[in-house]
């Protein structure tokens, strides 16, 4: 599991001046990023409305108390693959509850990210955090 | 063909009737333009054409009597008529105006094809065609039971006229086809098509919009019935875009678009309809950017297409050369005499994506994704792939930035290790 957290990710980002610098961290960022398994790469963990592709997967996690979202994520372009690790960053091995009240643009706005990248590119950012909020709520739902 | 006394391409000077390509980027470097395919810059006289239009006598078009209107009228004409001239068409009944190629091709889809398709006859497009001149065509086809056929292309992205025979025959209306492809690169061979078409009584529709802005083609001489262009790509604005169409057969077709300025009389019950080409030009046309695609034309016609054309054949062999030079890259279609200056290539190891954001680190703005030649990417087997298109104002220069950006991403992808 990457260990890099969103405090991390803060405090990388402020010595890094440009989004030159910025863009290099997300790629190294993205080779850091956990093995996702082959076999997960099916068209059902597939979040679309990116231009590249992306797969998902989250489950909680009932080992841990109270129980946390698992996310495992990858894609098939370096760049995605960063903006990945942030997300995991943001809400990986949270409990769902916090994962629903998390204001995510407000962290990407604050990170810069949401100048730097496209609307399609953006799509696909949102379209990730929309597939982990909507399993969140799955999993709040189910345990009610 | 002999040289002509047209001077010396001289590509500064070239440059420097075009302002933007003399922007640089916040950081102060240079932007090295590679994505004229999708739309190219425009030059001064293209923006300053705007300007006067609606600085000194804009008005709505065939309208009014007074001066403005006048003016405006007399300057759509003089840029219809470097339209006429430019396509070699008989008359300016023959040019319509619409907003651009996808408009242009509808209306042949919808109009022609709507009263003259029919439950059995066939339209052969191509795997190369751009969605503009797919997607138009199945939709006539769903509505009057048409056949859609695709002729197959050849393992290096050419069209497979060896296999022409087993496509084309009495049932073929259509064949429409593209000059360029937008991928590719490939040049199709027109005289080729249309007398193939011909042989079977199909009507010749060729898609010209990515071709226009390296060399004129005669609609005459190539027997060609219908034609679209965009503005944009050939130097001019957006929002405005040919039509032609052999004259008898814009007569025959009905308007696609009912309202005003493309009608003769209207009642109550019904109306009738205005002479050729208004019948096509319904409601208020882009007024300033089709008057300022005439100048467009007259921009790269005083350049000389001779010496436009030399230009681009060195700097297509240069970036050819170049380009593979590059380890992993694969450039798809056909060698450098079957194509323009067009490369659409994939790195291995490196997503498409990712390239066209490290270049853009470099200043070096190229095009990525499926270029809206989806069935042509599932037929090379790729889902997406990076496009570096170049036009007349491009330099070797710009190659070369090309390709170290090229280097620069693959140590930022790691791919060197």
């Amino acid at each position: 599991m990457s260990t890099v957290t969103l405090e991390e990710i803060y405090e990388d980002f402020e010595d890094l001046s440009d989004w030159e610098a910025r863009c290099d961290y997300l790629i190294d960022l993205g080779f850091e990023l956990p093995d996702f398994p082959v076999e997960e790469k099916t068209e059902e963990n597939r979040v679309h409305g990116c231009q590249s592709m992306v797969w998902l997967t989250a489950e909680l996690n009932k080992e841990q108390q109270p129980p946390v979202m698992a996310i495992q994520a990858d894609s098939d372009a370096m760049i995605v693959k960063g903006l990945i690790g942030v997300i995991l960053a943001i809400y990986s091995n949270r409990p769902p509850e916090e994962v629903i009240k998390t204001d995510v643009e407000e962290i990407f706005a604050k990170l810069g990210l949401t100048r730097h990248l496209s609307p399609a590119r953006r799509n696909g950012l949102f379209g990730m955090v929309k597939r982990i909020r909507q399993l969140a709520i799955e999993q709040l739902s189910e345990e009610s | 063909m002999a040289p002509t006394m047209a001077t010396e391409w001289n590509i500064n000077q070239v440059r420097s009737d075009f302002p933007i390509l003399s922007q640089k980027l916040e950081n102060g470097q240079q932007v090295v333009f590679l994505d004229s395919a999708a739309s190219a810059q425009k030059p001064t006289i293209v923006l300053d054409k705007e300007r006067e239009v609606y600085s000194q006598y804009y008005a709505n078009a065939y309208r009014g009597v007074y001066e403005f209107g006048a003016k405006v009228d007399e300057e759509l004409e003089t840029s219809r008529e470097t339209v006429r001239e430019f396509l070699n068409a008989n008359s300016t009944n023959e040019i319509v105006f619409t907003s651009g190629t996808t408009m242009s091709l509808n209306v042949v889809a919808q109009a022609w094809g709507r009263k003259f398709l029919k439950e059995g006859d066939e339209v052969l497009l191509n795997e190369m065609e751009h969605h503009a001149n797919i997607v138009p065509w199945q939709m006539i086809a769903q509505e009057t039971g048409a056949k859609l056929r695709y002729l197959p292309l050849t393992e290096d992205g050419q069209l497979d006229l060896g296999r022409l025979p087993e496509f084309l025959n009495e049932r073929t209306k259509v064949l429409s086809v593209t000059a360029m492809s937008n991928m590719l690169g490939t040049i199709n061979p027109l005289e080729v098509l249309s007398k193939a078409a011909k042989t079977v009584g199909a009507k010749f529709v060729v898609d010209a919009a990515q071709y226009v802005p390296h060399g004129p083609i005669d609609v005459q001489a190539l027997d060609i019935d219908f034609l679209a262009f965009s503005g944009h790509k050939i130097f001019g604005s957006t929002g405005v875009g040919i039509l032609y169409g052999r004259e008898n057969l814009l007569e025959e077709m009905p308007p696609l678009l009912g309202g005003g300025h493309m009608i003769s009389e209207v009642h109550l019950d019904h109306s009738t309809w205005a002479g050729l080409p208004a019948k096509f030009e319904a409601g208020t046309i882009p007024i300033a950017q089709a008057i300022s695609l005439g100048k467009a034309i007259n921009y790269v016609n005083d350049l000389g297409w001779e010496n436009l054309q030399r230009h681009e054949q060195e700097l297509s062999a240069y970036a050819w050369e170049q380009l593979q030079t590059v380890p992993g890259i694969k450039i798809y279609g056909p060698g450098l005499k079957e194509r323009g200056a067009i490369f659409s290539f994939t790195m291995e190891g490196a997503h498409p994506e990712d390239i066209a954001q490290l270049l853009n680190r470099k200043g070096v703005f190229v095009r990525h994704g499926h270029h809206c030649t989806m069935p042509l990417h599932n037929v090379l087997n790729i889902t997406a792939s990076v496009r570096a298109s170049f036009a007349m104002y491009n330099t070797r220069e710009e190659v070369d930035a090309l390709i170290a950006a090229l280097h620069f991403t693959r140590e930022r992808l790691r791919l060197n290790r």
